[in-house]
């Protein structure tokens, strides 16, 4: 699953794809193993029974790489949204920051300090640029000439950082530790709880600010009828860009939070991009709620999935949901439906 | 027999009642026209008509067969043409060969038409039609880039390509450039006279609808208020009062 | 005409200049062609479901492993390529229609997820189903075929097999492309609403775009896998399928010769760049964004574009004039 989305040219020598395969489908587990985290199922843990704590471990581990899938989710949403912008280039957006965190770790600032200085870029490139640059002239285009677009961006991006910086993952280290606690015969570790506190402040709090202050409310209103936001006087330029704000803080906050156990590399954002985007599916891509139901549930169902039926169709029972919901309810769980237009 | 008969179809969209129990017939070969203020309900029938809308109750009868729910694929097979208030035309085609793809699925199989000439022989009925509506020297343009104007005579030559046995049109004049719309008169008279069949019309444009149409339906509020000839319209105190009072 | 004598002239010198080209290749120059005209015949298929249909697909490097697979699987249990390939493009096509269904009643870029969702379960599948497929470690030594007990093992001898393939599913498509069926792809891409009131059966041709293309993407992965030898499931993940995508629409989508350009461009030159592929693909990917702001349509609307903008600056100059 690691590799599916991302842009394998099928030119390259079979050779390196197997060891390519290779190593991304091993790396991220063994690692995690030693570093006793458990963001995903431990495929190892292929037993035909599970016990009650398990589950629990499982659940809770589920649910905080779900909320991190959510946030990235989220913003999936808020830009197809207020934008009509399906951004394929999601995935790197989150893989940018990790690598410019890790720039400025390397010069020697501390993790707090990189971290705000990967938000400042990143509002500015990732969001106020990239709608300057790459979707306000795109506008007329329609949705697939902006589709194709992300689509080079994200393979543009990917393989500029691999040319320029590193084709190697680099460890990123962990905001909370690494540290396990056991909690009635429960073991969490300390990341996946501080993930999952930060994951659902950020949601709620995103959450809170759509719907409860004027701006947030003005948002909504732009991204469910522009014309009429207009005439109601609302600054639809200035809440647009708001969006695109609020995804590149979400793609900085997930790369925190996920680069840990996914390592910084130049394809991180091949998985993280693919959950993202069944998670916003699965949810509804009309509501922003959706994206969290949507996220949550791919992470604890990808969990549950590797434990309980077959650690190789871990990735396939989200996808199962994803197809289900498209066939079904297009619209996503929570989504309401769209007019079909003319 | 009635070409079409409308029986009572009523549609309302919460408390507010849009079509309120309308019934017509329209004969073979005749022109009909439906005229109403804004708001009484024409564009609601219209669509109840051809199934765009799924009307309350009521039913349409075409050539004595229901026609209430059947997909708008299956009305053009049975002879039921269209044009659209809004431009809808292929815009990436050329002007010809939106009228030839309005008319190439009428003949053959599916299968057949892989093996069909290009055209599937309704090539030079295309030319015929160009040369009636006088558009010529657009003809190998892509439609999308044609003027307004333009593209709305496409849209009606289309409807008219496959000699359809009912053809509804909805506000052929809407957008349309005044001085052109007798012109548009004279056109679709020649065609009635030509191919036959029968017109259902809606518009705003009193002065069109009156001497073009055979008879003429007047709504006000979603019920029929009037129908009669041109000149029984025309007469009528009531309809004079619904246009006047509003 | 002499546009289109020209057009002729010039696909004869084209397929001529093909035909002499393997005297002059090495062994890697050639293989490299000839999987270039494997992605050509993909991609032609992609085009017809995407340009000409305008319908969303993100499942196309899926049907052609589907095809890879299906003769891989048959060679190795002794059916003849002949026998084989015509089986996978079936299997292809009749995936094909079941991928259409969903497109009957999903939005149009629910269309695309859905698609993409499809090619990334055929994934898994491959991958996992070790039984049928191999798993991770594919399936390896696929035999080239003979004909006529001649054998097309060399390298130039599965290049000539693979280059008339590629003609004659090129005719087959260009003859597609003017009979009717063509104008209703068309109508349905352009405005199916219509197209269906002046009475062009959607389903059928929305289904038939679907599995014509998949079909295609079945001939070329019926041709990909005795070239290489050895398949597994990595080239044909969603990645591939998006970069056919932007294949189609970089060279110009619903354009007959946009698939040749594009192939070229997101495939060919990559590769023979190797030393800085990931340089070439830095720079083709931002290109791809340049691209779509100034040119949406693909490299070969380049003509139209300017001849738009300049009718429209003449139309700007003569109202200044009056």
């Amino acid at each position: 699953m690691h590799v599916v989305i991302g842009v394998v040219c099928p030119l390259s020598s079979h050779a390196r794809h197997h060891h390519f395969i290779e190593n991304w489908r091993l790396r991220p587990r063994r690692l995690r193993c030693i570093r006793g985290t458990r963001f995903n199922a431990p495929a190892q843990r292929r037993q035909p029974r599970l016990s009650m704590t398990d589950a629990i471990q499982l659940l809770i581990s589920g649910v905080a790489t779900g909320a991190i899938y959510a946030m990235a989710a989220l913003g999936f949403t808020l830009l197809w949204q207020a934008a009509g912008t399906i951004n394929f280039a999601q995935g790197e957006f989150v893989m940018l920051p990790a690598f410019a965190m890790l720039i400025a770790i390397g010069l020697g600032a501390p993790l707090w300090l990189a971290f705000f200085i990967a938000l400042i870029a990143s509002i500015a490139i990732l969001g106020l640029g990239f709608k300057k640059v790459v979707v306000d002239p795109m506008r007329t285009h329609g949705v697939i000439a902006l589709v194709v677009a992300t689509l080079g961006l994200s393979i543009g991006l990917k393989s500029l950082v691999k040319a320029a910086y590193s084709a190697e993952p680099h460890p990123f280290p962990y905001l909370f530790g690494e540290e396990i606690v056991r909690i009635a015969g429960v073991t969490v570790s300390y990341s996946d709880i501080g993930a999952l506190v930060v994951a659902a402040l950020m949601v709620i709090g995103l959450q809170l600010f759509l719907n409860r202050t004027i701006t947030g409310r003005a948002m909504q209103a732009v991204a469910q009828n522009t014309f009429a936001a207009e005439a109601l006087g609302i600054n639809v330029a200035r809440m647009i860009a708001y969006t695109f704000v609020i995804n590149a803080i979400l793609v900085t906050v997930t790369a925190l939070l996920i680069t840990p156990a996914y390592l910084a590399k130049f394809d991180m954002g091949d998985n993280i991009g693919l959950k993202a985007f069944f998670a916003a599916i699965i949810g509804g891509f009309n509501n922003p709620r959706g994206a969290l139901l949507g996220g949550v549930l791919v992470g604890v169902l990808e969990n549950f999935a590797g434990a309980y039926v077959s650690p190789s169709y871990k990735d396939g029972v989200a996808l199962v949901l994803f197809l289900t919901v498209i066939l079904i309810k297009p619209d996503g769980l929570l989504g309401t439906p769209q007019e079909r237009k003319v | 027999m009635s070409l079409l008969s409308v029986k009572d179809i009523k549609k309302s969209y919460g408390a507010i009642a849009a079509v309120d129990g309308v019934s017509f017939t329209v004969e073979p070969g005749e022109i009909l026209g439906v005229i109403g203020p804004n708001g009484s309900g024409k564009t609601t029938l219209f669509n109840s008509i051809l199934g765009q809308i799924k009307p309350n109750s009521g039913s349409v009868e075409f050539d004595g067969k229901n026609i209430s729910g059947l997909s708008p694929l299956a009305m053009s097979r049975l002879g039921i043409g269209r044009t659209f208030q809004n431009l809808q035309v292929f815009g990436k085609l050329t002007l010809r060969d939106n009228l030839i793809v309005a008319a190439q699925e009428f003949s053959g199989s599916l299968w057949g038409r892989i093996l069909a000439a290009g055209d599937n022989g309704v090539g030079q009925r295309a030319d015929e039609m160009i040369e009636l509506f006088r558009l010529e020297h657009v003809a190998n343009l892509p439609a999308g880039a044609l003027s307004y104007g333009q593209q709305k005579l496409v849209d009606i030559a289309m409807a008219f390509m496959p000699k359809p046995r009912l053809v509804l049109l909805d506000e052929p004049c809407a957008g349309v450039n005044p001085s052109l719309v007798d012109g548009l008169r004279d056109l679709l008279l020649t065609l009635n006279a030509r191919q036959g069949g029968s017109f259902v019309v809606i518009e705003h444009n009193m002065d069109f609808v009156m001497k073009l149409c055979h008879r003429v339906v007047c709504m006000v509020e979603g019920r029929v208020l009037a129908v009669g000839t041109p000149a029984e319209i025309q007469a009528n105190r009531s309809v004079l009062e619904a246009y006047l009072g509003n | 005409m002499s546009w289109s004598k020209l057009h002729l002239a010039a696909l004869v010198v084209g397929v001529l200049a093909l035909a002499v080209a393997p005297a002059f290749l090495k062994t890697y120059g050639l293989y490299l062609l000839t999987l270039w005209l494997v992605y050509i015949v993909a991609a032609m298929g992609l085009n017809l479901t995407v340009g000409y249909a305008g319908l969303k697909s993100l499942a196309h490097a899926g049907f052609m492993g589907i095809g890879a697979y299906t003769v891989a699987i048959a060679m190795k249990a002794g059916i003849s390529f002949w026998v084989a390939t015509p089986l996978a493009v079936v299997i292809c096509f009749l995936f094909g229609l079941l991928i259409g269904f969903p497109a009957l009643r999903v939005q149009l870029h629910y269309l695309g997820f859905a698609t993409l969702g499809f090619n990334v379960l055929l994934v898994l599948f491959f991958r996992n189903e070790e039984w049928l497929t191999g798993g991770t470690f594919g399936i390896q030594n696929i035999k080239r075929p003979e004909l006529f007990g001649w054998s097309l093992n060399g390298n130039a001898a599965y290049f000539y097999l693979v280059l008339a393939v590629t003609v004659i599913a090129a005719a087959a498509l260009a003859f597609l492309l003017r009979s009717p069926w063509g104008r209703a792809f068309a109508a349905l891409r352009d405005n199916p609403i219509r197209a269906e009131s002046t009475g062009v059966n959607i389903t059928a041709y929305t289904l038939m775009s679907f599995a014509i293309g998949a079909a295609y993407a079945g001939i070329a992965g019926a041709l990909f896998a005795p070239l290489v030898n050895f398949i597994d499931p990595s080239p044909f993940g969603v990645g591939t399928s998006l970069l056919f995508l932007l294949m189609v629409v970089v060279g110009g989508s619903g354009r007959f010769y946009g698939p040749v350009l594009g192939s070229a461009i997101a495939l060919l030159l990559p590769e023979y760049l190797r030393f800085a592929k990931d340089w070439y693909l830095a720079i083709f990917g931002l290109s791809v964004v340049l691209m779509m702001i100034y040119l949406p349509g693909g490299l070969l609307s380049l003509k139209s574009t300017l001849q738009l903008a300049k009718s429209k600056r003449d139309a700007k100059l003569k109202e200044a004039a009056q």
